[in-house]
């Protein structure tokens, strides 16, 4: 299986087709997580990605052999954005392409909830109104 | 490894990242006066002398660019990383 695990300044979807295309799969799955407008009913500007890049790079990687044991899986694709993102910028992607759609379906699944639960990556929220939360759940 | 000026002193330098660099006030720690042997006493260093780490909801440790567990020994030659509540994607 051909995979590609990337921490990148600007993730561009309009590839993501020729990247996880192959002879085998008649299925292609894509999630893409962007920059929303309205947190818990307040106005976001802007987000800013933090990442412990060679650790996130590691988890990532372990993220992807797990989903390639337990999916038939011909391509992988996991990228996350770093810097400063505004509304509407894709902020993370991950992809795999499988003979039939469920193992797609499922791996896509997989890697973006594994990926949001280990890898060591920190959000800001950028409010309207100039105020910056790390986005770091308290008790 | 990256820290080969400071072996001499031996201090233990430590990584920060989102909340935990608001909390220090620096993008590291590196402090001789840290005794801790093992994850589970850096922590309670940490709280002891940052105590807004308290409040945070969990707070993770990695050695050498894994998680560690609480039991897990360390040292000045490892690289040490606060992890505070992930929140990527």
């Amino acid at each position: 299986m051909k995979k590609k695990i990337e921490i990148i300044a600007h993730i561009d979807p309009s590839v993501i087709y020729k990247e996880l295309s192959h002879p085998g799969s008649g299925g292609i799955c894509v999630f893409i997580g962007a920059v929303r407008d309205i947190t818990q009913n307040q106005k976001v500007n802007a987000l800013f990605f933090e990442a412990y890049e060679t650790m996130a790079l590691k988890e990532m990687e372990k993220i992807a052999a797990t989903a390639s044991k337990q999916w038939n899986l011909n391509r992988l694709i996991m990228q996350h954005a770093v810097g400063e993102k505004k509304i509407e910028e894709p902020v993370v992607l991950v992809g795999a392409s499988s003979a039939h759609r469920n193992d797609c379906f499922e791996a896509c699944r997989f890697l973006i909830d594994t990926l949001k639960e280990k890898v060591p990556i920190w959000k800001k929220e950028f409010f309207e109104g100039k105020e910056q939360v790390w986005v770091t759940p308290h008790p | 490894m990256q820290f080969s000026f400071y072996i001499y002193l031996k201090k233990m330098k430590i990584l920060l990242f989102g909340i935990a660099k608001d909390i220090v006030g620096n993008q590291f720690l590196e402090d001789a006066s840290f005794k801790a042997k093992t994850v589970a006493e850096l922590k309670q260093e940490l709280i002891q002398k940052y105590p807004d780490f308290a409040k945070i909801s969990s707070l993770a440790i990695a050695v050498d660019e894994e998680y560690a567990s609480d039991e897990q020994q360390i040292s000045a030659d490892n690289e040490i990383a606060i992890i505070p509540p992930v929140s990527g994607g």
